[in-house]
């Protein structure tokens, strides 16, 4: 079995790979992998709801809605965020993503497996509906088209720098969620996805740990909202929209649920795949669909989960065989 | 001050039942039970299949309502508090299918299972594995049963006898004052459960343990007082001589063996 430190070396000599190759790539590719990243960030909110809580949440790009309508608003009709209050609003829009899961976790978290993914994806929809429909504040159908990325020493209109900022976002978003889920909070979202009952019986409260976490996936949603927004420089209900909810789902069964670094390679193979696909042709979305249920039929635990089954059939039997003779007699 | 909380700890049961009773719908599943446990007490419960004995334990636990009664743990009523909150005045419990972890390796169980009453369970910024004391306290437990060559192994591939014994090392980490056991011999090989008799009774003496057990061989090992459960009601309360010998036990329960 590989160590846990050479994974982390795999994973360090991944990130810096991006780092340096992506710049180097010409503007598409990097405004490409620039929002890749930042929806890496929304697919992994909810991998830590869905790979270690156990819960699949069908409503997360609310959060992530939210944050991008933030920006949106607060930088065209208040001119704020295009200077250094650029990180104030970072800040709002973690902390809006937050408190509007601490709202819908009060509903969404009372119920658990189908029906919580039917609360989600119901007050999802209302976010959508709001988007959709409060012409005043978020221009309805149309959008919110603003005008360019903030400066602040750093010119994020410069796609390369902004590539940079997102990137640094992911890799510290990344590192907080490892953290997290390797912390004795992280091991009880996934005593509680193993077996709720028991944990009660220990004395957690599931409840309590339940809405943290759906709290903090919140939060990470509205990050990558913010980002998303300056990545491309507009805002519509498309971007609250179920699909997007979905997407950032299927992203992590893609990749493999419960391994972070699954959600973002979900979501760097669908981007990828969409650019490639959409230009090639008009049916791709048969393609990406054939993707998923492919993964959901043959690798359940997605690409992360490869070489693990790869070893159980090199094995086989052999493995069964020492488990069965460490017993005692 | 120590003396008086000590005579004071033993004159206040740690468990008492009053008057419990659960209906779901028609179905009268615990009617008046009555209950005492002491500190140190060694009881079981017995009673044929749907006797209504499971029933009792998630009433006690807190995972079902009750319907009228009361549950009183040191002389507090608990009645309406949620199981977390009983775990923490000192109960434990485990059940009769088991419910472990099962993907989770047999140490992360355990320190799981540590880490349940205590408040450093929210900490999100720091590494798990960093918890010396806590990993020096699940290696003791894990020692004491065994278990320790077995740590890195997930819970799903121990043999089912492992996990029933990992079910109340699990149910023991909590440093409860009492522990209420729902069947621990199921499904065990008689080998296996003279095994756990034996566990059971080189534990702590000062622990308060409740059985349930369809074993009576264990029952009769580990019990110092029975009560006969039938039809959700305690018909018969006495040590393991007289439950043995009382025609009516034999007659609802002995006897259809």
């Amino acid at each position: 079995m590989m160590s846990q430190k050479i994974k982390i070396m795999i994973v360090i000599a991944a990130l810096v790979a991006v780092a340096l190759v992506v710049p180097q790539s010409g503007s598409f590719v990097v405004l490409l992998v620039t929002r890749a990243l930042a929806f890496a960030i929304l697919a992994m909110s909810v991998d830590l709801l869905l790979g270690y809580t156990g819960m699949s949440s069908m409503g997360q790009a609310a959060y992530f809605g939210v944050g991008a309508y933030l920006t949106a608003v607060l930088a065209t009709k208040f001119h704020i965020g295009m200077g250094w209050d650029f990180w104030l609003v970072v800040v709002m829009g973690i902390l809006i993503g937050a408190a509007l899961a601490a709202l819908f976790g009060l509903f969404a978290i009372r119920a658990g497996g189908v029906y919580f993914l039917m609360i989600t994806l119901a007050l999802g929809q209302c976010v959508w509906g709001l988007a959709y429909r409060w012409n005043s504040l978020t221009g309805g159908d149309n959008g919110i088209n603003m005008t360019g990325r903030p400066s602040f020493g750093l010119d994020l209109s410069n796609d390369v720098t902004f590539f940079y900022l997102v990137f640094a976002f992911f890799s510290l978003s990344m590192l907080a969620l490892y953290v997290l889920v390797r912390s004795p909070f992280g091991k009880s979202l996934a005593g509680i996805r193993e077996r709720e009952l028991r944990m009660q019986i220990l004395g957690y409260n599931t409840w309590l740990h339940k809405y943290i976490a759906f709290i903090i996936a919140g939060g990470f949603g509205g990050l990558a909202g913010v980002l998303w927004a300056h990545t491309n420089g507009h805002v519509s209900p498309e971007t609250v929209v179920l699909t997007t909810s979905v997407d950032a789902l299927l992203m992590v069964v893609l990749g493999g649920a419960g391994t972070l670094v699954g959600a973002a390679i979900g979501a760097a193979i669908v981007f990828g795949l969409r650019e490639f696909l959409s230009t090639l042709v008009p049916w791709w979305q048969y393609a990406l669909g054939a993707v998923y249920v492919m993964t959901i039929l043959y690798l359940p635990m997605g690409l992360m989960g490869i070489p693990k089954r790869w070893r159980q059939r090199n094995q086989g039997k052999g493995g069964e065989t020492k488990t069965l003779a460490s017993k005692p007699s | 001050m120590s003396s008086v909380s000590t005579t004071n700890d033993s004159a206040v049961p740690v468990l008492e039942l009053r008057g419990l009773c659960k209906s779901f719908g028609g179905l009268q599943a615990t009617r008046d039970v009555n209950l005492r446990i002491m500190p140190g007490d060694r009881q079981a419960i017995i009673g044929p299949n749907g006797a209504g004995k499971t029933t009792l334990f998630n009433l006690i636990t807190g995972i079902y309502p009750v319907t009228s009664g009361q549950v009183l743990l040191y002389g507090k009523d608990v009645t309406k508090w949620q199981s977390h909150e009983r775990t923490a005045m000192g109960m434990a419990r485990t059940f009769q299918v088991t419910h472990l972890f099962p993907g989770l390796t047999v140490l992360d169980n355990v320190l799981l299972a540590i880490k349940g009453l205590r408040r450093s369970k929210f900490v999100m910024w720091r590494f798990l594995s960093s918890y010396k004391e806590v990993y020096d306290k699940a290696y003791h437990l894990l020692e004491q049963a065994g278990f320790l060559d077995r740590k890195d192994l997930e819970v799903r591939n121990l043999s089912h006898g492992e996990q029933r014994q990992l079910e109340i090392v699990l149910g023991l980490a909590s440093d409860p004052k009492i522990l209420l056991l729902d069947e621990p011999a199921a499904g065990l090989s008689s080998g296996e459960s003279a095994e756990m008799a034996k566990f059971l009774m080189k534990l702590d003496p000062k622990l308060a343990i409740l059985l349930i057990e369809h074993d009576m061989e264990i029952v009769f090992d580990v019990a110092s007082q029975i009560s006969v459960l039938h039809f959700g009601q305690i018909l018969e309360t006495g040590t393991p001589q007289q439950i043995h010998s009382s025609p009516k036990v034999q007659e609802i329960y002995l006897g259809t063996d």
